[in-house]
């Protein structure tokens, strides 16, 4: 499972990669990988305010659909249409294909959050 | 209970196989991706182990008139070595199983049974034997069993047998085929809309036929395929799944299986009075397909409205590998099943347009 360096990660297998005031969202090659061949990928609305931990995009395989979490708090200020019309992108790289991008509300909320390095750890003991 | 291997386990394993928990066996989800897989049974040839399902044999002078009593459909006109489909249901007309019932002999009967439903089936049926002159057995342990299934099946099966697998036509059995040295029954009967054949042995006799049909069409692009594939296919061929489409609350009728269902077979049969009663009736509810109109994958158990109004559920729904399209089952109020309906699918608490369809989604 390939893990990306300078992101932050969640336990849920979402990852953050922190620009100044934004970040950008997307999820693990783990998520992807147990996911499947993805087929529908449901997105916020500009402007929505999501708090932590609460869902702000679906996204569905053939045979399953998982709610994906916000790892901070943030206001959406720009979502990747792409993953619309191709879903299939979040499958043939994770790391490159963001979901959304945020500004953050709370940046102390980042601290709680995993570095690649624990990341690894974790999969690790996942596995 | 203790998760169960099927014979196949250690091959699944080394195919990189994602092995599950269905049913109380080990089974692989799939190997190299749902869609890949779903898509060589489609076009070329896929290769199930299908192992988990239940073997019932029903034997002695009244096995017939038994079998036929069970059974929703008429028993009474299958010959030797053919097959049919069937429900066998409870008082109530609730469905206890679908299942295909082989016929040997107007004496011998061997019933093919989901996995999920084996031990009930077996219990039901002993239940229900009362002063029936059979015997009543469960050899599902014994039983090992593999579908090979797509437009190719045959040309690979043919290559390691000298039996004329066109001599084996639609619904129908050899019990006799030799598989490159392995004794089997083959069939002409599968769980996908494709052509194909599902292939009985030993538990041992099954490891090598799986490796000999696997190395055999490496030429048709034959792949292994698992429960995920087999889940899309059976959908898009508008094939029941237990639990689903019928269960021991949704009956044969208001699944739309009608034509399995023989009302007016001279012999009794278990739930014939209420079956009768509710077609008589009229359903309250009935399965139709439908297809999403806005955007939104449905899935199974998510309610289905209209102007507002709850009329029934989704029972199966998919992003159609084949079509493309999301569509699903409706299990809702007739007065809401006419073609060109629109309703309203409620995904993730929102409501998102549908149009009532042809549950015929396959059209071949």
């Amino acid at each position: 499972m390939k893990v990306a360096k300078d992101l932050l990660y969640t336990n849920d297998h979402e990852w953050v990669k922190v620009e100044g005031e934004v970040a950008l969202i997307g999820i693990a090659d783990y998520a992807q990988h147990h996911l499947g061949d993805i087929v529908y990928v449901e997105l916020p609305e500009i402007d929505d305010e999501i708090a932590k931990e609460d869902s702000f995009s679906a996204v569905e395989s053939v045979k399953a659909a998982a709610d994906i979490y916000m790892p901070v708090s943030g206001k959406v200020i720009e979502v990747n249409e792409e993953l619309i019309d191709d879903p299939a992108l979040l499958n043939a790289d994770p790391y490159e294909n963001w979901m959304i991008k945020i500004e953050i509300t709370s940046k102390e909320e980042l601290e709680e959050l995993m570095t690649s390095e624990e990341y690894e750890k974790f999969l690790a003991e996942e596995e | 209970m203790e998760t169960k291997k099927t014979p196949l386990y250690n091959e699944h394993v080394s195919l990189g196989g994602k092995v599950v928990d269905y049913a109380g066996w080990f089974l692989p989800v799939q190997y190299e991706g749902l869609v890949a897989e779903h898509e060589a049974v489609r076009n070329a040839v896929g290769l199930f182990d299908v192992s988990h399902m239940g073997e019932i044999t029903i034997k002695g002078k009244d096995a017939l008139a038994f079998v036929d009593y069970l059974m929703t459909n008429d028993i009474s006109k299958v010959v030797d070595n053919q097959i049919v489909y069937t429900f066998m249901c409870a008082p109530d007309g609730g469905v206890v199983d679908d299942l295909l019932v082989y016929r040997f002999h107007h004496d011998d009967f061997y019933l093919v049974v989901n996995a999920s439903n084996t031990e009930k089936d077996y219990k039901w049926i002993l239940e229900q034997k009362g002063s029936f002159d059979v015997e009543i057995e469960n050899i599902s342990d014994t039983v090992g069993e593999v579908a090979i299934q797509g437009p190719l099946a045959q040309k690979v099966l043919q290559k390691l047998t000298k039996t004329d697998l066109n001599e084996i036509t639609f619904f129908t059995l050899n019990r006799s085929v030799d598989i490159n040295g392995v004794e089997c029954m083959v069939s002409r009967t599968g769980y996908t809309g494709e052509d194909g054949f599902e292939i009985y042995t030993t538990n041992d006799g099954i490891v090598k036929v799986w490796k000999d049909l696997l190395e055999a069409g490496k030429e048709e692009g034959i792949k292994p395929a698992g429960l995920g594939c087999r889940d899309t296919l059976r959908f898009e061929a508008s094939l029941p799944l237990y639990g689903h489409e019928i269960s021991q609350e949704i009956t044969p009728l208001e699944g739309g299986f009608k034509y399995f269902v023989k009302l007016d077979k001279e012999s009794d049969f278990i739930g014939k009075e209420e079956l009768n009663k509710q077609w008589k009736d009229g359903l309250k509810r009935k399965l139709a397909g439908f297809e999403m109109i806005g955007r939104g994958i449905p899935r199974e158990g998510y309610e289905i409205q209209k102007d507002g109004m709850k009329i029934g559920h989704v029972t199966t729904g998919y992003m159609s590998p084949t079509l493309k399209k999301n569509i699903g089952n409706a299990l809702i109020a007739p007065e809401f099943t006419e073609l060109g309906t629109e309703v309203d699918i409620m995904i993730r608490n929102k409501p998102v347009k549908a149009v009532i369809i042809s549950k015929k989604f396959l059209k071949k």
